[in-house]
C-alpha cells in the first residue's frame, strides 16, 4: 500500500518534470529577469554598494537572485493547477483512486524539483556574471534551495485552489509575489531599515530562505543556518497541510 | 432482468436554494447499453458526478458495482473508466504518456501496463500515433484516447458524458462501433448521454428521461415512445415530453463556486 502510493507520487512527480522540460520557451523564458537583475543591479548598484562599505555586491545580491527565480518558478507551479483545471485534466486525476493528499503532494514535489533546478541553472548564471560562492557549504545551500521550492509550490497550490481562472493571477503577482520578493532582504541589507520594516521582513518565509542561501554561499547571514533552515521546514509543513486541505475541497 | 450494476433511489443534489435533481431513482442492469437523457440543465451532469463520486448527494442512496460512492469512494473508482463531456487529458503530453500516467494512478499492475496501453491503442487505432503530443490530435482522436484510457485499469462499467458532441457523423459511427464492441465482447456496462436520439436509437437497451430533476420516462426506446403517444422518433418523444422550451445549461461547479464566492463578498 505504501510503495503504491508511493509510485503514485512518482508518477504525479514525472508529469510536472516532462511538462516543464518540454517547454522550452518557459524555460529560456524565465531565466531572462534573473539575467536582468544580477546584470541591472548587480553591475549598476555594485559601485555604489561598495562605496557604502558594504563590499562586493554580486556577492550579496546572487543569492537573492537564486532565491527570486526558485520563488516565481515555484508560485507558477502552484498556480498550474487553474490551467489543469480549464482544461479539464484535473478531473481524471479527481476522479482516479487516488487521495487528494497525494494528488497535491506529488505534483508539489514536482514543482519544487522544477523550481529547485531552475535555481541551480541561475547560480551557474550567477557564477559567470562574476559570483565566487564559498564551496564548503553547496549542500546546505541546495537544502535551502530546496526548501524555498517546497514553501512556495505549496503556496501556490494553496491559492490556486481557491481561484478559478487565471484572472487572478495578476492579483497575485502584485500583492503576494512582488511583496514576498522584495521584503525578504534580497536585494539589500537588512541594517538600518526601520524596525516595522525589519518585522515585516522576520515574517516573510522567504527571508528565512534568503538569509541562509547567502549565508552557506556567501558567509553573510542574520540568523544561524540552523534557525533558518529549522522556520523554513516548519512553514513547509504548515504551507504543505494548508494547500492539501484546500485543493481537497476543490470541486470540480 | 440481470442484476442492477448501478441503482439509484431517491437521490436527491441541492446547491445552496438551488435543486440540481430533485428525486431519482433507476436500476442499470450489468452488461446494458443505458442511455441517460435530458435536456439541458435537468440534472445529467450532476446525476454522473454523484455517480463517479466527484459531488456528494444531499439525500438518497447510490451503488456502483455494489458499492457506496460517498462511503467506499475509491472502489466505486476502480470499477468505472469516464470519458468526461469537456476533454480532460494532458495536452502536453503524448497518447502514450497520458495512458501510462492513467495506468500507474490506478495502480494497474506494472507488469501488465505496457500490454495494456499497447492492446488498448490499437483497439482505438492510436498505435502510430502513440509518441504525438495530444495538443496535436483532432477532435475525434482526442475522444478515441479518452475512451481507451477510460478502460485501460478494466472496468466493469464505462461512463461517457456526451460522448459524440462536436463530432462528424463518421467519428460518431466509429467510436460507437467501439463501444458496441466492447459492450458485446466484454461485457462492459455502457452509461451514457448525449443529445443526439439516432444514437440512441440504434444503441440503447434502457433509456431514462429526466427532467427538472425528476425522471419524467423509463424503459426501452419502444416503451418510451409508445408513452409519448406513438411517436414516429425519439425525438419527437423527447420533445413531447420534456416540452419545446429552449433551456439555459446547467451551471457546473465553477459556476457555482462563482456564485458561493460572489455571496461571500457580499457578506
Amino acid at each position: 500500500m505504501m510503495t503504491d502510493t508511493l509510485y503514485k507520487i512518482y508518477i504525479l512527480w514525472l508529469r510536472q518534470i516532462k511538462r516543464y522540460f518540454r517547454s522550452r520557451s518557459r524555460l529560456i523564458g524565465s531565466l531572462g529577469q534573473p539575467i536582468l537583475f544580477l546584470v541591472a543591479l548587480g553591475y549598476g548598484l555594485g559601485p555604489t554598494f561598495a562605496k557604502a562599505g558594504q563590499g562586493n555586491y554580486i556577492q550579496f545580491l546572487a543569492p537573492g537572485v537564486i532565491a527570486m527565480s526558485i520563488l516565481f518558478t515555484a508560485i507558477f507551479s502552484g498556480i498550474e493547477i487553474i490551467w489543469d483545471r480549464q482544461f479539464g485534466f484535473l478531473k481524471e486525476t479527481m476522479v482516479a483512486p487516488v487521495s487528494r493528499f497525494t494528488i497535491m503532494f506529488g505534483r508539489s514535489l514536482g514543482g519544487a524539483t522544477v523550481a529547485s533546478f531552475q535555481g541551480v541553472v541561475v547560480f551557474l548564471i550567477a557564477m559567470i556574471a562574476g559570483f565566487r560562492p564559498e564551496l564548503g557549504l553547496l549542500l546546505p545551500a541546495a537544502l535551502f534551495m530546496i526548501l524555498i521550492a517546497m514553501v512556495f509550490t505549496a503556496l501556490g497550490t494553496a491559492i490556486a485552489s481557491m481561484l478559478e481562472d487565471m484572472q487572478g493571477f495578476q492579483l497575485i503577482m502584485n500583492f503576494v509575489v512582488m511583496p514576498v520578493f522584495f521584503l525578504s532582504g534580497a536585494l539589500f541589507p537588512l541594517d538600518g531599515v526601520p524596525t516595522a520594516i525589519r518585522y515585516v521582513l522576520y515574517a516573510n518565509p522567504l527571508f528565512y530562505g534568503v538569509d541562509g542561501l547567502r549565508g552557506a554561499l556567501s558567509g553573510l547571514s542574520h540568523f544561524s543556518l540552523w534557525t533558518d533552515a529549522g522556520v523554513l521546514v516548519a512553514v513547509s509543513i504548515l504551507f504543505v497541510g494548508i494547500g492539501a486541505w484546500l485543493f481537497s475541497r476543490i470541486e470540480v | 432482468m440481470a442484476e442492477p450494476h448501478i441503482s439509484v433511489k431517491n437521490l436527491v443534489k441541492k446547491f445552496g436554494d438551488f435543486t440540481a435533481v430533485a428525486d431519482v431513482s433507476f436500476d442499470v442492469p450489468a452488461g446494458s447499453i443505458f442511455a441517460f437523457l435530458g435536456p439541458n440543465g435537468a440534472g445529467k451532469t450532476t446525476t454522473i458526478k454523484m455517480l463517479t463520486t466527484l459531488v456528494h448527494p444531499t439525500s438518497g442512496s447510490i451503488l456502483v458495482d455494489g458499492f457506496d460512492p460517498t462511503k467506499n469512494a475509491n472502489a466505486v473508482r476502480h470499477s468505472f473508466g469516464i470519458v468526461f463531456q469537456d476533454p480532460s487529458l494532458d495536452d502536453e503530453l503524448t497518447a502514450y504518456e497520458n495512458m501510462f500516467l492513467h495506468a500507474g494512478l490506478y495502480g494497474v499492475p506494472r507488469g501488465e501496463t505496457a500490454g495494456r496501453i499497447k492492446e488498448l491503442l490499437h483497439f482505438v487505432e492510436l498505435w502510430d500515433r502513440k509518441d504525438s503530443l495530444v495538443k496535436t490530435f483532432s477532435g475525434g482522436m482526442k475522444r478515441r484516447l479518452e475512451i481507451a484510457r477510460g478502460l485501460l485499469h478494466t472496468p466493469a462499467i464505462l461512463f461517457l458524458d456526451e460522448p459524440t458532441v462536436g463530432l462528424d457523423p463518421q467519428t460518431r459511427n466509429h467510436i460507437w462501433e467501439y463501444l458496441k464492441k466492447l459492450n458485446k465482447d466484454r461485457g462492459l456496462t455502457i452509461f451514457f448521454t448525449t443529445h443526439y436520439m439516432d444514437e440512441v436509437e440504434r444503441v440503447a437497451d434502457h433509456v431514462v428521461l429526466i427532467d427538472h430533476g425528476k425522471v419524467i420516462a423509463r424503459g426501452t426506446v419502444g416503451e418510451i415512445k409508445s408513452q409519448a403517444g406513438n411517436t414516429v422518433t425519439l425525438e419527437d418523444a423527447f420533445i413531447k415530453l420534456t416540452g419545446h422550451a429552449i433551456r439555459d445549461e446547467e451551471a457546473g461547479a465553477v459556476d457555482q463556486l462563482r456564485q458561493r464566492a460572489r455571496a461571500w463578498g457580499r457578506r
